[in-house]
């Protein structure tokens, strides 16, 4: 399935750039929490951008993405602006979903964001319906659906791959295996090895360094073209690490550690995907300093607009959620 | 009008829909062996892509319905069993009737399921329960209940036009009912109670399955010189408070005949709204007549006891009328 094909320069940079803006977007949002400034919590997916920016490069606004609890990363790669998603977690009416979800519910439809979801794995079942749209729709367009190693063990993952398998779905698979769901290592909570699971309904596997976002763009390229002409269903396993607590207030209601500072730091200093692609645009002479930091300017520049224009907000009318509840129309 | 079993008119509406709408589809657990027959033949009519059977997979399907009504589709889920839906009751509860909110009205949830609630038929306690109260607290899903032909026709045929996420809960077992229903094209509005019957010493108010009994209870009221008025509910949520608690204030004496459990029931929430809005009008307590606060068991004598019946609700409407007995 594997196409022999990687991100040429330019796109190298896209990638560079989207990484950046979800960093900090998430740095932002890390410490707005901190600062008391949220009106609610959120999950962070530092360190794992790498997997978002390398699967929603393959994908059009026309193809479905569904999230999870940890997805401002995969609403940015996908096309979502950086100041609807921050001025949906502020709570306001100028966000994404006019402040009525918030950051476990970011979601806009008119670029395929179809949701991100706050009960562990319940956006495979929305996913599995979606591609199951793309399916009669029947124009080669696909849905993607991001899970984590803690999703996996819902049972309902193996429910869908059932279905995909079953009717040759246009549904990819996301595994972000992170190492860790919640707060549990996941060995401790995890029999056997994720991705050998998809194996049992003869779903193909792919395993990939979830921190290495050339790797993530080259296996999504062969994944996005089996899918889209008509093969089924694919499962990718990205291997990455969660840098970041549980969520933000997790150091309040955590007293005994799960993992060390050290092991922490060692990825941090040795497995940043930003870093990585960096490196390696230097080394091959690719892409020189200036280059990397201009790229890193703009994404600070775009996530500081989305942070005035959030800022700028006005909080959403009083009695909007019944009014969102219902269309109260008939076709 | 022609003489229709339940079961067919909610066939006919489907079969309506489906050829009014190509972005309708059913799909559910043996939609083509159809058990109840509500389903039977639509598949040979539309083909496998419109009629899927579907694995046994009840929290993926009612999370389907969320996917593929906000990209498009007007999915009719058939869940069978109303107790499946405790089954897929995430799809349901946390993804059906949040996903519009939660968006901030970015979408359409243009999705129906139906579901075969009720017991009285020995089906033993997971096949037998009538759960549409669980599902009036959850805020985002209308919910329907037929107890006619003509209104399961009309009704279906409303849910599945409706761009806002249905339940329709059909009574189990009824399936070979006649009733008449009417040759050329309409719809039975969601949110609307008809008043089935005038009388002016009291009012009955029922839906869906005990619908009948209560007309029994009415008539055999009548013969004793108790004229009842009798409003069929149809719609759970949204509640037609209006009519319910006009036809209340009529008579002053409510009785609520409901057949899921007492505590919380639909009939709890009914008479809550009509002491709220009618209390000045009421002159005598208002009864509820539901099933009781237990799982029905297998053995047929043991399940009844636990059911509203005729005898149950003619001694309720007896107890709050004006003399506490039949007129002599």
């Amino acid at each position: 399935m594997s196409k022999n094909l990687s991100p040429d320069v330019s796109e190298c940079l896209e990638l560079l750039k989207t990484m950046y803006v979800i960093r900090y977007a998430e740095e932002q949002l890390g410490d707005d929490f901190a600062a008391g400034k949220l009106p609610g919590g959120v999950h962070l997916s530092i360190g794992q951008e790498a997997v978002s920016a390398g699967i929603c490069a393959h994908l059009t606004d026309r193809d479905k993405v569904s999230s999870t609890h940890r997805g401002h990363g995969h609403f940015l790669a996908k096309g979502g602006e950086p100041k609807h998603l921050i001025a949906e977690i502020y709570g306001k009416e100028e966000g994404c979903c006019r402040g009525m979800g918030g950051s476990l519910h970011v979601a806009d439809y008119s670029k395929g964001i179809i949701g991100a979801n706050g009960i562990v794995g319940a956006g495979i079942p929305v996913a599995t319906g979606a591609a199951l749209a793309n399916h009669l729709d029947d124009d080669g367009s696909m849905t993607v659906v991001f899970f984590g190693d803690g999703a996996s063990n819902q049972g309902v993952l193996q429910e869908s791959m059932n279905f995909a398998a079953l009717w040759k779905l246009p549904l990819l698979y996301v595994c972000e295996n992170n190492q860790f769901g919640q707060f549990s290592p996941t060995a401790t909570v995890t029999a056997g090895v994720i991705s050998d699971r998809a194996k049992a309904f003869d779903i193909p596997v792919e395993v990939v360094d979830g921190n290495d976002v050339r790797a993530v763009w080259q296996t999504m390229a062969g994944a996005a073209d089996h899918i889209r002409s008509g093969k089924g269903p694919v499962f990718i396993e990205a291997h990455t690490y969660r840098i970041r607590n549980h969520f933000e207030r997790e150091h309040l209601v955590i007293k005994t550690p799960y993992r060390t500072e050290e092991e922490v730091e060692k990825m941090r200093r040795e497995r940043d995907p930003i870093e990585m692609l960096q490196e390696w645009l230097k080394d091959e002479n690719l892409a020189d300093e200036a280059t990397c930091q201009a790229i890193d300017k703009d994404a600070k520049t775009l996530v500081d607009e989305a942070v005035a224009f959030g800022d700028a907000g006005t909080p959403p009318p009083l009695d909007v959620g019944e009014k969102y509840q219902f269309v109260g129309t008939s076709s | 009008m022609a003489r229709t079993r339940f079961i067919q008119a909610i066939n006919d509406a489907i079969r309506e829909e489906m050829e009014r709408d190509e972005k309708v589809f059913v799909f559910g657990e043996d939609v083509e062996a159809s058990i109840f027959g509500d389903t039977a033949g639509l598949a040979e009519r539309f083909g496998k892509r419109r009629v899927r059977n579907t694995p046994i997979s009840e929290n993926t399907l009612t999370g389907m319905t969320v996917g593929a009504a906000a990209c498009g589709y007007r999915p009719v889920l058939h869940i069978m069993f109303a107790n499946f839906l405790f089954t897929g009751m995430d799809g349901v509860a946390n993804q059906l009737a949040k996903a519009r909110l939660m968006s901030g009205g970015q979408i359409e949830l243009p999705a129906t399921i139906i579901a075969s609630y009720g017991g009285g038929r020995a089906n033993a306690a997971q096949h037998s329960d009538t759960p549409y109260s669980a599902f009036m607290n959850l805020g985002g899903v209308h919910l329907v209940v037929p107890s006619n032909p003509a209104d399961a026709k009309g009704l279906l045929k409303s849910a599945i036009r409706s761009n806002d996420p249905v339940l329709f809960f059909e009574p189990g077992g009824r399936g070979g009912e006649m009733g008449d229903v009417p040759d050329e094209e309409y719809l039975t509005p969601i949110g609307k109670a008809a008043v089935v019957r005038q009388g002016g010493d009291l009012t009955l108010i029922s839906m869906g399955s005990t619908m009948r009994m209560t007309i029994q209870a009415a008539d055999q009221l009548a013969e004793q010189g108790l004229e009842c008025e009798v409003v069929d509910v149809r719609t759970l949520a949204p509640l037609d408070e209006e009519t319910i608690c006009a036809a209340a204030e009529r008579t002053g004496r409510v009785v609520i005949v409901d057949e899921s459990r007492e505590r919380a029931s639909a009939a709890s929430h009914i008479a809550a709204v009509v002491a709220e809005k009618s209390f000045g009008h009421m002159k005598a307590p208002i009864r509820r007549v539901t099933a009781r606060n237990a799982g029905l068991p297998l053995a047929p004598a043991s399940e009844q006891y636990l059911l509203p019946n005729v005898d149950k609700i003619v001694a309720a409407a007896v107890e709050i009328s004006e003399n506490g007995r039949l007129p002599a």
